[in-house]
């Protein structure tokens, strides 16, 4: 399949074009290979027994009928597994010394947690035979009080582990100078106090988990296949938990149906397939269901959020105050507690605000543990200021964009030192904004909804703006270690030139639907003047690339894309090192033009750096002291985090007789810095806004108060489709990042931060003039009707 | 998501169809579309011990101008009721709500005789044969037997049908006009939270999807309208005597509000349909 340029800028190379995506094909074909598709002669299936109980203790698991069934080959309780841990299940980012965090083991011995949590597994010749003995085990129960709310659990009325002596995981605080806070609240002229709730989401990537694990017993090793992100992340993981040398785990992650950061996860499932075919000497694998996912995959959000602002007379915002309650759910996985923490820094948005106050409790229930989800922190943080923004709005009776454009960081002010301890790289947040009213007609919008109101349409309109900034790059290592993170941030690239002038690149980003493959082939076929249909990208393979830091955090582009820029830089030094010995010229003398080495002014005695590749690999005559073969290695560690921004518009129109809501027109105008493929970043903020307006509308894992989850299935949970949607209108400005030398910035997390306040803002707008000031999420039909029968219009039909 | 064991046959004909459903009605299922009945054995709460496809039994797809009705063949797709040039003139609300069901793949594999067999309140095909006062044609060992819809939906997944009996064609009297549908969902392929068929062609007659344990009329609505009330008025008593149930998507007090506001709506649009 030959790259498909649908826009391209001349001769200036492939970087900046729409390139169509060189995945796609084999995706959309059926040709790629997910775990489940793996055919692996001989593979044993695990099927997991799940506790019904959101709390209860184990009296007894009796195994014996499940035995006897067909097919099964073993079965197994926690207490017959307890022996196969070294420690128990791993998580990386213990936010504070005195962080609580009970004790967690792939399979439950005393105590189940939540509904989901493991009590045992069976396995068997196949799929239906596990799953038809997991039914059989017998497992006795006393059902215990849960702590299902949050607010409930965070004054410790139940307790959701019974030893523990208290439901608080870790309290954090970020208050630079709380005198300055107390001043600004004292001194404000204008202050608003909101309460938000960030309900709990079920990531429902397309491709539920799977894991299979082939061992080779007699002196190889442990090949795991998994539906992850973080292939390299797994293997040490994996390796300390469950006591296996990490040199003799080889992670592979086959193509990978989305993951949103439900996969940035070490789940004891893999660690169960790790352990089981150790002990079995048998490949042990584990598909996923969907209602399972709903369960045994992590949750995304799950805050309650106080948030206050102090303002001028003229609103200009002086001081924003924030606590959080955030649920952690009945264990810490991999990075659940500092999900709040990547969005502490973020409470003040894109305005220039002088004082901060923030802490943030983490607090346990019996319900589906939490952890990083799109955006993780980060949505969470702009809903709040975002929401709070127009309820300021409100009270002074100015017009939302106004008062944002009053309270901006300038343009000048870059790079911008926050109050809360970051340096914000480069911005424009004021042209984002006049774009984006530009965009969708906001004056004339106005017009039409005061026409609306004063007709007494049944349809009334609604305008909701965010303004966005988000700190993306994950991250600096040296920033990493201040927050108490175990591991680094950099990453890894290797450039290598093949004897036939092809050219593999390994990375250790490990795309599951971003398309780094296609990006990568860009900006490599740039730097060495080829054509990205000659570059194989080869990732998410321990075996391939030994060292990696993975896939999250809109990292790959600015953190492995600039890795793999530095060393197809390294890789044509030496070229061109090699081009001067063969041309008798100097180095400096060179230059390179459509993957031509030649002397400036000379084009027509060049050499082509496929030649070069050749030489190099034969190393007939190279100059004294070169290495044969053309290939370079880099790791990058950013200085700083990347800050994209922008302003989205969402557009509704409110059924007043039934409450619904449609979503009639949508604007995003985004700066993720220089973008390498245009089309690429459309898809990624398509895809981001779809699940911002889910959260804002759809979307809701729902319990009862004993802690069943009520949403297992996608009838009952609203992922909402394409023919929910609007037509997204996009724009862009460019605003490129000083931080790395592409000048990007990250673009997977913005369509979801900015999407879901956008709309809640949208539809409270609608309804403002009736007195509804808040509207819980997700912002069903119900909701708003009985809103709008609760309210008391404001007189006189103000905004 | 693996269905519980079960014993898979694929009939030819309807005469093999009910002679293996004969064998053992109360654990044999049949299978059309099976886009209600294979969710339900995944969920394993239907567990039906033989399974005798139909899918395949020749002669029962059509869309036919009989006269005075249209004759359906019940292993009709929604997708092919949904295009039928006979349904778009003679009941154009059977071929609306038939585009209404699901989504684009629900269209395309289920049928409109395992949708109505299903009797599931929440369907939308349903209330369309029970506006349009259909008749169902169902075969059995005792022989060929008519129903009228108002006497086919009994309760919740439960229908006039005998075990050992198939649904095998539905008679619509022609209504080309005088019509409307009207679903309230929060996705475009959800089932509707609450739906009216309304048809005002001859006495007026008005069904609801999800207002009860089985699909209903709107007898208040009608009573009503008869009594020569505006569709205001009229749609008021929508839920009169109604017991919708509360789920998470709906509460039964709003699922009562929607009724009288989507009913007034069908009403409106019905009168407007009919020139």
């Amino acid at each position: 399949m030959s790259a498909t340029v649908l826009e391209g800028h001349g001769t200036a190379g492939v970087v900046g074009t729409r390139m169509l995506r060189r995945e796609d094909p084999a995706l959309l074909s059926g040709e790629a290979r997910f775990v489940h598709d793996l055919v692996v002669p001989g593979a044993l299936h695990m099927a997991v027994v799940r506790s019904p109980y959101a709390h209860a203790r184990i009296t007894s698991v009796d195994v014996s009928v499940a035995l006897g069934m067909p097919g099964v080959v073993a079965a197994l309780t926690g207490a017959d597994l307890a022996g196969e841990w070294a420690s128990p299940m791993p998580c990386a980012w213990p936010v504070t010394a005195d962080m609580q965090s009970p004790e967690h083991l792939p399979v439950a011995l005393r105590e189940a947690c939540y509904v989901g949590d493991a009590v045992a597994v069976v396995l068997a010749g196949s799929q239906a035979e596990a799953q038809d003995a997991a039914a059989a085990v017998a497992v006795d129960y006393e059902e215990l009080p849960a702590a299902v709310d949050l607010e409930d659990a965070a004054r410790d009325g139940v307790l959701a582990h019974l030893d523990a002596p208290s439901n608080r995981a870790y309290t954090w605080e970020l208050i630079p100078d709380p005198e300055a806070v107390r001043r600004a609240f004292d001194d404000a002229a204008v202050t608003v106090k909101e309460r938000y709730v960030q309900q709990r989401l079920i990531p429902a990537a397309m491709e539920p988990r799977g894991v299979c694990v082939v061992p080779q017993p007699f002196g190889g090793e442990y090949v795991v296949y998994s539906s992850t992100q973080i292939p390299h992340i797994l293997r040490t993981m994996l390796g300390m938990t469950a006591g296996v040398p990490e040199e003799r785990i080889r992670v592979i992650a086959p193509s990978v149906g989305g993951g949103f950061g439900s996969k940035l996860d070490v789940y004891a499932e893999e660690l169960l397939c790790l352990a089981l075919a150790r002990r079995l000497r048998r490949p042990v694998r584990w598909s996923e269901e969907r209602s399972e996912a709903a369960q045994a995959t992590i949750h995304g959000r799950g805050q309650v959020q106080d948030i206050e602002l102090a303002a001028d007379a003229d609103g200009r915002v002086k001081a924003v105050r924030v606590h959080l309650l955030a649920d952690m759910g009945a264990y810490l996985q991999l990075v659940t507690p500092g999900v709040p923490i990547l969005g502490a820094f973020l409470y003040h948005g894109t305005y220039d605000v002088p004082a901060y106050s923030f802490t943030c409790t983490g607090v346990f229930t019996n319900k589906t543990p939490t952890d990083a989800y799109r955006g993780a922190g980060r949505p969470e943080a702009t809903y709040a200021i975002e929401r709070a923004m127009d309820a300021l709005a409100r009270k002074l009776g100015m017009d939302p964009a106004e008062l944002r454009r009053r309270n901006f960081i300038g343009a000048d002010k870059f790079p911008y030192s926050s109050v809360a301890g970051l340096v914000f790289d480069s911005g424009d947040y004021e042209a984002a904004l006049d774009k984006a009213l530009g965009l969708v007609g906001y004056e004339a919008l106005r017009q039409e909804q005061a026409q609306r109101r004063s007709d007494g349409a049944t349809k009334l309109l609604g305008v909701g703006l965010s303004s966005y900034v988000e700190m993306c790059g994950l991250a600096p290592s040296r920033v990493l270690a201040s927050l108490h993170y175990v591991a680094g941030g950099w990453e890894t690239a290797t450039v290598r030139m093949l004897p036939t002038g092809k050219v593999q690149v390994v990375t250790g980003a490990t795309p599951h639907g971003q398309g780094h493959v296609t990006s990568w082939s860009m900006i490599v076929a740039d730097k060495l003047g080829v054509p990205p249909d000659d570059v194989e990208v080869l990732h998410s393979d321990t075996g391939l690339s030994p060292l990696g830091l993975d896939t999250y955090g809109s990292r790959s582009l600015s953190v492995g894309g600039t890795a793999i820029a530095l060393a197809a830089d390294r890789l044509v030094d030496k070229a061109r090192l090699l081009a001067a010995y063969r041309l008798e010229a100097a180095p400096e003398d060179l230059e390179l033009s459509d993957g031509q080495f030649a002397v400036r002014g000379t084009p027509s005695t060049g050499i082509g750096i496929g030649t070069l590749a050749f030489e190099a690999f034969t190393a007939h005559d190279l100059p004294e002291g070169m290495e044969p073969n053309l290939e370079a290695s880099a790791t990058y560690d950013p200085t700083n985090f990347t800050f994209p921004f922008g302003t989205h518009v969402a557009v509704v129109e409110v059924d007043t007789e039934t409450g619904r809501v449609d979503l009639v027109r949508y604007v995003g105008v985004d700066d993720c810095g220089n973008q390498i493929n245009p089309l690429i970043v459309d898809g990624q903020v398509h895809g981001g806004i779809a699940q911002g307006v889910a959260q804002a509308l759809y979307e809701e894992a729902s319990y009862d108060e004993r802690g069943n989850l009520l949403t297992t299935t996608l009838a009952d949970y609203l992922v909402p489709a394409a023919s929910d949607l609007p037509s997204f209108t996009l724009g862009r400005t460019v605003t490129p990042s000083p931080s790395n030398p592409l000048g990007v910035k990250g673009v997977g997390e913005a369509g979801t931060i900015a999407s879901t306040p956008a709309v809640v803002n949208a539809v409270v707008d609608a309804l403002s003039h009736l007195g509804v000031e808040d509207l819980e999420m997700p912002v069903t039909p119900e909701r708003v009707w009985r809103s709008i029968g609760a309210a008391a219009p404001v007189p006189g039909g103000a905004r | 998501m693996i269905p519980a064991s079960f014993e898979y046959r694929r009939a030819g004909s309807v005469e093999e169809a009910l002679g293996w459903l004969s064998e053992d009605p109360d654990s044999t299922k049949l299978l059309a579309g099976g886009h209600s009945l294979l969710p339900l054995m995944k969920l394993r709460l239907a567990t039906p011990g033989v399974l005798v496809d139909v899918g395949r039994v020749p002669g029962l797809s059509y869309v036919r101008d009989a006269g005075d009705h249209v004759a359906i063949g019940a292993l009709t797709r929604h997708r092919d009721l949904e295009i039928s040039e006979v349904a778009r003139a003679s009941v154009p609300l059977l071929a609306h709500v038939a585009g209404q069901v699901g989504d684009p793949q629900v269209r395309h594999r289920g049928t409109i005789g395992g949708s109505l067999a299903h009797g599931d309140p929440a369907s939308d095909l349903p209330a369309a044969v029970l506006a349009l006062d259909a008749t169902l044609v169902a075969d059995g060992p005792r022989g060929r037997r008519e129903i009228a819809a108002d006497d086919f939906f009994r309760g919740f997944l439960e229908t006039a049908l005998e075990p050992d009996e198939m649904l095998t064609e539905i008679r619509v009297r022609k209504a080309p006009s005088g019509w409307a549908f009207q679903k309230f969902n929060r996705r475009a392929q959800d089932w509707a939270i609450v739906g009216v068929a309304a048809v005002l062609d001859g006495d007026p007659r008005v069904a609801l999807v999800n207002m009860g344990s089985t699909t209903l009329r709107a007898r208040g609505t009608e009573e009503a309208l008869a009594a020569g009330a505006d569709p205001t008025d009229a749609a008021a008593r929508a839920a009169d005597g109604l017991e919708p149930s509360s789920d998470l998507h709906a509460s039964a007090e709003y699922r009562r509000h929607l009724a009288t506001v989507l009913v007034r709506r069908a009403l409106v649009e019905a009168a407007a349909t009919r020139g």
